[in-house]
């Protein structure tokens, strides 16, 4: 804001809000106002700084957008998982999207115990229905929603909680046999990642 | 105490407590800057902006890149087909380099037909040509990176120069290879070194600069600022004149980005390194290449390397060699040829530098060779001695004014 001259003005003479052609402008920065061409230096300029700070934000985007996932990142985004080895009882973990996915294989019991929740007893209120698409698999993220560790519960004589489902270990959190947050300091339920049978045993996740 | 001319108080509060605003008024803004500077005075911020360009496209390549004998090669492709926009940062990458080179050679000639080495500016000079030394360094480590045969065996020619060191040089070569050839922790020390070395380029910019802002800008003139009737402030006039200066490089450079992006390249680099396959035939960087010629034309291997390096680092002493008084060749009528001879001495350079080293060409590059160190050693001393150099004018502006009124007749 100092003229070219390096004299600065005293601040009730800087000119403001100076209308070319309708156009309403800034600042008239280089003191032109007094010259027959001021106003129009004075678009040129703000129309000129508009239009290269708007190709330097075009510009950044390339770099923004690098650090996204890249293609071969995006490929493998989906997993396929065979289920016909997964006797009642079992559970098995895959991996999708680098995390872990609880498959379990649930038993008449523990469907049951899932389905005849009160649903005031739930944080994150949901129906089992809802949380299953065949009410014998239970495929959820296996993150624990409050801070991301991985639960416990997958394998026999694992900590389950006292809901029969999983336990956190970093915090405490328990789940229930349908995914859901039963007690403990996490906010939701187990997540349910996007998936689908292509076959009776065979599911695709992602 | 009030040291920057604004009236805002938030700036005079920040300015006396961090003077950034003083400090941009007094190095950017008010800065004093000769009226005639003609377009050769563009390219040291044309090349200040490369270097930004090559640093921000550097960071985002190393966060997908792999610095590993496996999988380097495969890193590099995979930036190019599945990285967002990879291909646009790994181009601007490659060629910037080339386009860095190229400015700074425009950059380096403009000061030698222009005198702008001598007194008071030497170590002006010789900031910048260390520049270009580490700019060499870190061009070179670079372009191993990708791990194609030319990287491969660039790397094995470039870094076998060192064992031409009589009695340690063949310890040297080991220590530098981190094994008993270019292998897998070569190619992750040379990323930390292309890495890391930008950021020597950086400050050696701020010397440079620094030391620029001392006695101000050279014209082409090549005589000193007497009044202010000589100056400009730098802001708007020399903005705006880079700026649009920079605009007309950027399509040269853009051109090459998106329709040329391996003009620069060797084919041979897209095959993976192989250390059981030499190309047939090895061929530098274009930018390498007048000085690989002078490698070449010395049938001795010490020899050769020596006088090689020697063709770097004689611009270091071009301020003592140089004994005219006179800065500008405008006013030198027998330099200026010899000035114009060497231009085309370098150019031939290079271009023996890519041909095979035999026949007609090693006749050429002895010639060539000779005329690069005779310029420096024998006609510079001489020719600034004995010439007789046209009048200087009086003042900048005496002659800025003639040329405004020749214009307005």
């Amino acid at each position: 804001m100092v003229p070219s001259n390096g004299t600065p003005y005293p601040v009730s003479q800087r000119p403001v809000n100076l209308v070319w052609k309708g156009i309403i402008m800034v600042d008239n920065t280089s003191h032109t106002q007094g010259e027959p061409d001021g106003p129009r230096r004075d678009f040129l300029l703000v129309s000129t700084s508009t239009l290269g700070a708007a190709g330097v934000v075009m510009a950044a985007w390339p770099f923004i957008h690098s650090i996204n996932p890249a293609k071969d990142v995006l490929a493998l985004a989906s997993t396929e998982v065979d289920l016909s080895s997964v006797e009642e009882g079992m559970a098995i973990t895959v991996m999708w999207r680098g995390k872990p996915v609880f498959i379990r294989h649930r038993t008449v019991d523990e469907i049951a115990a899932a389905v005849g929740v009160n649903q005031d007893d739930l944080r994150d209120p949901q129906v089992d229905t809802d949380r299953v698409q065949r009410s014998e698999w239970l495929i959820t993220v296996g993150v624990c929603t409050h801070l991301g560790c991985i639960p416990s519960g997958q394998n026999l004589g694992d900590a389950r909680g006292d809901f029969g489902g999983w336990y956190c270990p970093c915090h405490g959190s328990h789940y229930d046999t349908s995914g859901r947050i039963r007690k403990g300091p996490a906010p939701f339920n187990l997540t349910i990642p996007p998936y689908a049978f292509t076959t009776d045993t065979t599911i695709v996740i992602g | 105490m009030k040291r920057t001319k604004s009236n805002n108080r938030i700036i005079q509060w920040i300015d006396v407590r961090l003077p950034v605003f003083s400090y941009a008024d007094h190095n950017v803004i008010a800065y004093p800057t000769p009226k005639n500077l003609s377009y050769w005075w563009n390219y040291g911020s044309i090349a200040g902006v490369i270097l930004m360009i090559m640093i921000v496209t550097g960071i985002f390549l190393a966060m997908n890149y792999q610095p590993h004998t496996d999988v380097a090669f495969a890193s590099v492709e995979r930036i190019v087909r599945d990285v967002n926009y990879g291909w646009l940062l790994r181009y601007l990458h490659s060629n910037g380099a080339s386009m860095f080179f190229l400015v700074v050679y425009i950059h380096m000639f403009r000061g030698i037909y222009y005198g702008s080495y001598k007194a008071p500016r030497e170590i002006l000079w010789m900031a910048g040509v260390t520049i270009y030394v580490v700019m060499m360094a870190t061009a070179f480590m670079g372009y191993v990176l990708p791990w194609g045969q030319m990287s491969f065996w660039g790397a094995t020619v470039i870094t076998n120069l060192f064992s031409a060191i009589p009695y340690i040089g063949d310890y040297i070569v080991t220590w530098v290879w981190g094994g008993y050839s270019i292998d897998a922790p070569t190619i992750n020390r040379f990323f930390v070194w292309h890495y890391l070395l930008p950021a020597v380029i950086l400050g050696l910019v701020i010397v440079h600069l620094w030391a620029l802002h001392v006695h101000k800008s050279s014209n082409p003139l090549g005589i000193d600022i007497k009044t202010p009737q000589d100056m400009m402030p730098f802001h708007p006039f020399y903005t705006i004149k880079d700026l649009y200066g920079l605009g007309l490089f950027m399509i040269v450079f853009m051109y090459f980005v998106f329709f040329q992006p391996n003009f620069f390249g060797e084919p041979d680099n897209y095959i993976p390194a192989n250390p059981m396959v030499t190309p047939p035939h090895i061929v530098p960087e274009w930018y390498f290449l007048p000085f690989y010629a002078i490698l070449r034309a010395i049938p001795d291997k010490l020899g050769g390397v020596i006088v090689m390096f020697s063709g770097v680092l004689i611009l270091y002493v071009l301020p003592w060699l140089d004994t005219s008084r006179v800065r500008s060749a405008t006013f030198r009528p027998i330099y200026k040829q010899l000035f114009w001879l060497f231009v085309a001495d370098c150019l031939l350079l290079g271009w023996l530098g890519g041909k095979p080293a035999e026949g007609i060409y090693t006749y050429l590059s002895w010639g060539a060779t000779a005329y690069y160190f005779g310029f420096f050693m024998i006609l510079m001393p001489l020719v600034g001695k004995y010439e007789k150099p046209k009048k200087l004018p009086n003042s900048i502006f005496e002659e800025v004014s003639k040329q405004c009124r020749a214009k307005e007749d």
